[in-house]
């Protein structure tokens, strides 16, 4: 085989090595993105040729057309308060991607398949001609399958359509690992045991089905505050499906990739969780926050208005902006920044305070921010900022909850204790913006709401924040 | 364990190989990424998220004429797929990293 296409991958893979890199340093983050998107154009090029002989180009051809066009739409018009969503449905195409090529090698092998008992390992030789690749096909197409449905869930629960808190029952667990074990065995001997054809196609079927499930039952009781983990959790796993096609395949260049793509993902997985104080087992296995102990209600909640809070502002020096998940449902960005804008022009320090995992996605609010031409500067991180609130006049929470919430402190009863918050109760005066009284994901009272220098303003965010643009304007 | 020295040496499969590939590319992967800043994180996602739409080159070999007509049409499922990926992945993450480098304030 000529040395040129195995060299032409190496280079592939040495871009994207440095492409990812590189996406992981501010300043250098663009160049990294061209240069994976390079690998991936070298990738395809070397392939198509590679295959040219024999490819059935109106599929070839037809598959990449429809497929960039409705990427390139996709990610052109989508919202950056939607990114979220989109970031979980492309991960889904990812895994599903995967999971249909081990589906592909199987009808090509079967097709070609004579009379006789059929085995994945001693069939008739191609497109899979080691166990180790059969293997890996079937791992390939069970995480694969669970990546695509797993995502299309965490997708209808962040674009509202399935219910976002915890839901569960009893014995999910063993459900679900009794859902994931089954495929694996049924997929390990599909391999190396002589199935009748008919019997051996339903088993492939079976495993398709059985794994598209576990994707459900496993994401569907996992709350929408813990999104991000498993948003994250879901981009690892869509590398490691494109590793185990790789195996398939024998192919490196997938497996290099592949396992980027899962240990990035990873990463990530960890950062998320290290924020809420969580584990990875605890998100995926307990259900979180559906038992609300303690108190409930609240006794001392001052209501404001927009224009108490502008006189507020006009005597403060220092402001800080709590955005969380709320900003993002009232899309109140840009408003926000108008609303800084104006403090910052009269002289008054203002500084964003984001939490890891405020938000639906990790970095959730630094690229809605961004997107309102927020200065990098003005956005602080948790541990940055915390020692800072003391000497804050006013925090504005917007649409933040449970990040903000005292008793992660400070009651050892609560399901949050010990998660990491933002100390917004420290500064002088804390405003809340949020559209009611409701507990946020975790499910319990916000103890920030009764604090003696917390006021309320109940409403929409963005309308709260014009108005009180409007206030401050007249002010001045 | 071996007969010879010679089916020793071969003890390295493509399988072997491909297992020593996938190892050191994951601690490499984790290496390499370790301290990335949050307003990072999302492009990171995206971005990576497009290189898992890698997967097409094992999609490419599908969509072949010795091959039947349903593994084709599969194939070619995967490859819109994957392509949605690529595609979409890379320039979404272009969008959202312009956004960050186009405000900055001296």
């Amino acid at each position: 085989m000529n040395l040129l296409f195995p060299l032409a991958y190496l280079v592939a893979a040495i871009m994207f090595i440095q492409g990812i890199r590189r996406l992981s340093k501010v300043r250098t983050a663009k160049s990294g993105n061209t240069l994976s998107a390079f690998a991936m154009l070298i990738a395809i090029v070397v392939t198509m040729v590679l295959v040219s002989g024999q490819a059935a180009w109106p599929f070839v051809l037809g598959g990449m057309v429809v497929g960039s066009l409705i990427g390139l739409v996709a990610a052109r018009r989508v919202e950056m308060t939607e990114m979220p969503e989109l970031v979980a449905l492309f991960n889904g195409f990812g895994g599903g991607a995967s999971a249909l090529v081990s589906l592909a090698l199987f009808f090509a092998m079967f097709s070609n398949h004579g009379s006789g008992d059929f085995s994945l390992v001693g069939g008739p030789g191609a497109p899979i001609t080691t166990s180790s690749s059969a293997v890996s096909a079937i791992l390939g197409l069970i995480i694969g399958a669970i990546t695509l449905s797993g995502s299309y869930v965490a997708f209808l629960k962040l674009n509202g359509t399935v219910q976002g808190n915890a839901f569960s029952f009893s014995g999910r667990n063993l459900v679900n690992g009794i859902l994931l074990i089954a495929p694996l065995l049924a997929g390990l001997a599909l391999c190396f045991v002589a199935f009748d054809p008919g019997v051996a196609l339903i088993v492939m079927l079976a495993i398709t089905v059985l794994a598209l499930i576990v994707g459900v039952t496993a994401t569907l009781p996992i709350g929408g505050a813990d999104m991000p983990v498993v948003i994250s959790l879901l981009n690892s796993l869509s590398g490691v499906a494109a590793a185990m096609a790789g195996f398939a395949v024998q192919n490196p260049l997938l497996i290099v990739a592949g396992s980027l793509v899962g240990a990035s993902g990873l990463i990530l997985t960890q950062i998320m969780c290290k924020a809420m104080n969580r584990t990875l087992a605890g998100v995926l296995f307990k259900s979180f926050g559906s038992t609300s102990g303690g108190r409930e209600g609240y006794d001392n909640v001052k209501e404001s208005s927009a224009e108490e809070v502008a006189m507020l502002l006009d005597d403060a020096e220092r402001v800080v902006f709590v955005p969380g998940y709320g900003l993002a449902v009232a899309q109140a960005q840009h408003v926000t920044r108008e609303l800084a804008t104006l403090l910052e022009a009269r002289g008054v320090e203002v500084a964003y305070a984001i939490h890891p995992v405020a938000g639906r996605m990790p970095g959730h609010m630094n690229v809605l921010l961004a997107e309102a031409d927020v200065p990098y500067e003005q956005l602080q991180e948790m541990d940055k900022i915390n020692p800072e609130f003391k000497t804050t006049d006013v925090s504005i929470v917007l649409g933040a909850n449970d990040v903000v919430n005292p008793a992660a402190l400070s009651d050892k009863e609560s399901p949050i204790y010990g998660m990491p918050i933002l100390n917004v109760h420290e500064s002088r005066t804390v405003v809340v913006i949020k559209r009611s009284l409701s507990p946020g994901f975790a499910g319990i009272r916000n103890e920030l709401f009764d604090y003696d220098n917390t006021v309320m303003v109940f409403g929409d965010a963005k309308k709260v924040l014009t108005d009180m643009v409007a206030e401050v304007k007249e002010n001045a | 364990m071996f007969d010879n020295i010679d089916q020793a040496m071969q003890a390295f499969e493509p399988l072997t190989v491909g297992l020593f590939i996938f190892a050191l590319a994951i601690f490499l992967g984790y290496e390499l990424i370790t301290k990335v800043p949050p307003t990072l994180h999302t492009p990171l996602m995206s971005g990576s998220n497009a290189i898992s739409g890698i997967t097409i080159v094992g999609a490419l070999y599908c969509a072949s004429n010795e091959y039947s007509l349903l593994a084709n049409t599969l194939g070619a499922v995967a490859i819109c797929f994957a392509m949605i990926n690529v595609v979409g992945g890379f320039t979404v993450t272009r969008r959202m990293l312009a956004m960050f480098g186009g405000k900055k304030k001296s």
